[in-house]
């Protein structure tokens, strides 16, 4: 009776083993397959919505009714804001990523500057617009060029700075000691060692960063604005690819509507880029740094 | 570049007093109870009541993590614990990849795609219903945050050392026990902090809600009707903002909310994972 008992028992627990690893598999399968399934209906829809010219037309007769045109303006806008964001957030971020290493931040102030960046990441981007907005009211901007990219660089420079971070980190003590113990100082030492071994990080940060940056939507909803035109100064409004997509899709009109599939493709292009090359620069580049 | 390094804490703080300075108005004016628990929102009577919009949030945030928490844990899960070496290293990648896709487009999937799934599922259950819904607004969210609490409690499953593992098994258990009572026994901290971080990544999601949730400002009885979480009161109304008073003062006591709910969770659920990975088990 009793080893019958036992048995029952083990057979029960088998199965039970055999239950969780359906559902183990069942999950994974269900991941992999939602970002299967967006990039499959994003291209499909995008593809059949694509061509030459409206990649190089700016829309005709206003970007929501305008029948004519293309998307111009947005793919310009977006690539204007966040390479401008871009910018900024490497000339801040770096002396930022820098200044927590040891020799020049101490440890508590490090500890809660990491906890810091690491809340400013996860914050909503809607928060950021917002705040973004608060900014260029006191500075007395109105929607602009402007103010998204410096609204886009508060969004991109925790980004930044911890993706920056992980890799000075990485640095080893030992190179920064034989720098010392020439008679460097601690700004020529990070100027002429930390910097040269870092370098390859800077791309795959910039890379992490910019894609986050060229999608946000939200941040630059109030800040950026939206228009026809190509920007000819800072302080004229950009319109830019999310926002093309977000605007474009809510009208009734069908041929608006496939300039939302197209810059959603295109947008959906340069963001899954991104995230490729930098994965392929850092394992490339890390070959050629000291370990 | 210790002034560098002081700079980057007093964004946080910026943010936060610049926030404050800004719903300050509204916030001097009306009771606190009247704004968080009534229903009545009138702008251009000067009525402010966030209730619809703080439930909506916290519904539509619930149902996606009801979704997600399973998915992930079992993915995560096999990540750790069953994978062999080089499905772990093609999968990690890709699941970054889904990381890095922008909310718009997440949010154009949903209208394409999951809008139309409700609309069909709520005909067959007998519900009318658009679409629209706060259903489909949790299924986009709970995708969006498949990718934090997968790769954050998969970095902490890791993070229980293998002699644990070794330990159990010897006494004659089967692999899944094992997990039970020993991986996510001794990770179930870090599990919860992972958890706590995709909640507050959906809590405050703007655009792809926005485009699948419907948006009206009132306070749903069923998953299939719609709703309107703060984040979308926020974006939908800018333009009109500047016009009525105290509108702009509301609008930034609704992104006040979600900065300081965000801003909580990310810090509790950081600090938690630091002294984790502190204690010499990372």
């Amino acid at each position: 009776m009793a080893a019958e008992k036992e048995g029952l028992r083990l057979i029960l627990r088998r199965f039970e083993e055999k239950i969780a690893k359906v559902l183990m598999l069942a999950s994974i399968v269900l991941v992999l397959a939602s970002l299967a399934g967006i990039i499959a209906v994003i291209a499909i829809r995008g593809v059949s919505a694509l061509s030459i010219s409206l990649l190089i037309q700016i829309p005709k007769g206003g970007f929501y009714l305008g029948k004519e045109g293309g998307i111009a303006n947005a793919i310009v806008g977006s690539l204007y804001l966040s390479l401008g964001a871009l910018f900024l957030s490497i000339l801040f971020g770096l002396p930022i990523a820098f200044g927590l290493q040891r020799e020049f931040t101490k440890r508590r102030l490090g500890h809660i500057t990491r906890l810091t960046l690491d809340v400013l990441w996860g914050m909503p981007s809607i928060v950021y617009g917002a705040f973004g907005f608060i900014i260029m009211l006191y500075l007395g901007l109105r929607a602009s060029l402007l103010g998204g990219i410096i609204t886009l660089t508060l969004l991109m420079l925790p980004i930044m700075i911890r993706a920056l971070e992980e890799v000075v980190r990485m640095v080893p003590v030992e190179l920064k000691e034989v720098s010392y113990s020439l008679g460097a100082t601690k700004l020529e030492t990070t100027l002429r060692v930390v910097f040269k071994q870092v370098f390859p990080g800077i791309i795959t940060a910039s890379m992490l960063a910019f894609g986050r940056g060229i999608g946000d939507a939200a941040s630059i909803l109030f800040t950026a604005g939206y228009t026809d035109n190509i920007p000819r100064s800072l302080l004229e409004p950009a319109a830019s690819l999310p926002l093309a997509v977000f605007f474009q899709i809510g009208t009734p009109i069908p041929e608006v509507q496939q300039r939302a599939y197209a810059s959603a493709l295109v947008l959906l292009f340069i963001v899954l880029l991104a995230s490729i090359a930098s994965e392929i620069l850092k394992r490339r580049a890390s070959r050629y740094t000291l370990r | 570049m210790r002034i560098a390094v002081i700079g980057a804490n007093a964004l946080g703080v910026l943010i936060a007093l610049g926030l404050i300075i800004k719903s300050w108005p509204i916030l001097t004016s009306k009771p606190l109870t009247q704004l968080l628990f009534s229903s009545e929102w009138f702008p251009l009577k000067g009525k402010f009541g966030f209730y619809p919009f703080i439930i909506g949030t916290i519904e539509v945030t619930a149902i996606a993590m009801a979704i997600a928490i399973p998915i992930c844990l079992f993915s995560a899960i096999y990540l750790s614990e069953y994978a062999p070496k080089h499905v772990r290293a093609i999968i990690r990648p890709v699941i970054d990849i889904l990381a890095g896709i922008p909310s718009v487009i997440f949010g154009l999937w949903g209208v394409i795609v999951v809008v139309p799934f409700v609309r069909w599922l709520g005909e067959r259950l007998g519900v009318h219903t658009t679409g629209y819904s706060l259903l489909s607004g949790g299924i986009i969210l709970s995708i969006m945050v498949f990718p934090i609490i997968i790769s954050v409690s998969m970095e902490v499953m890791r993070t229980v050392p293998i002699e644990a593992r070794e330990t159990c098994l010897s006494l004659g258990t089967t692999k899944w026990e094992t997990v039970k009572w020993v991986v996510l026994r001794n990770a179930m901290r870090g599990i919860i902090a992972a958890i706590v971080l995709g909640f507050a990544r959906a809590f405050g999601e703007t655009i792809a809600v926005l485009m699948v949730v419907g948006n009206v400002a009132k306070v749903p009885n069923s998953i299939f009707e719609p709703a309107y979480p703060l984040a979308s009161l926020i974006a939908n109304n800018y333009g009109e903002m500047m016009s009525i008073p105290m509108y702009d003062s509301a609008l930034m006591l609704a992104a006040l909310i979600l900065f300081m709910v965000v801003a909580g969770f990310n810090v509790g659920a950081h600090y938690t994972l630091w002294r984790l990975r502190r204690r010499g088990l990372g």
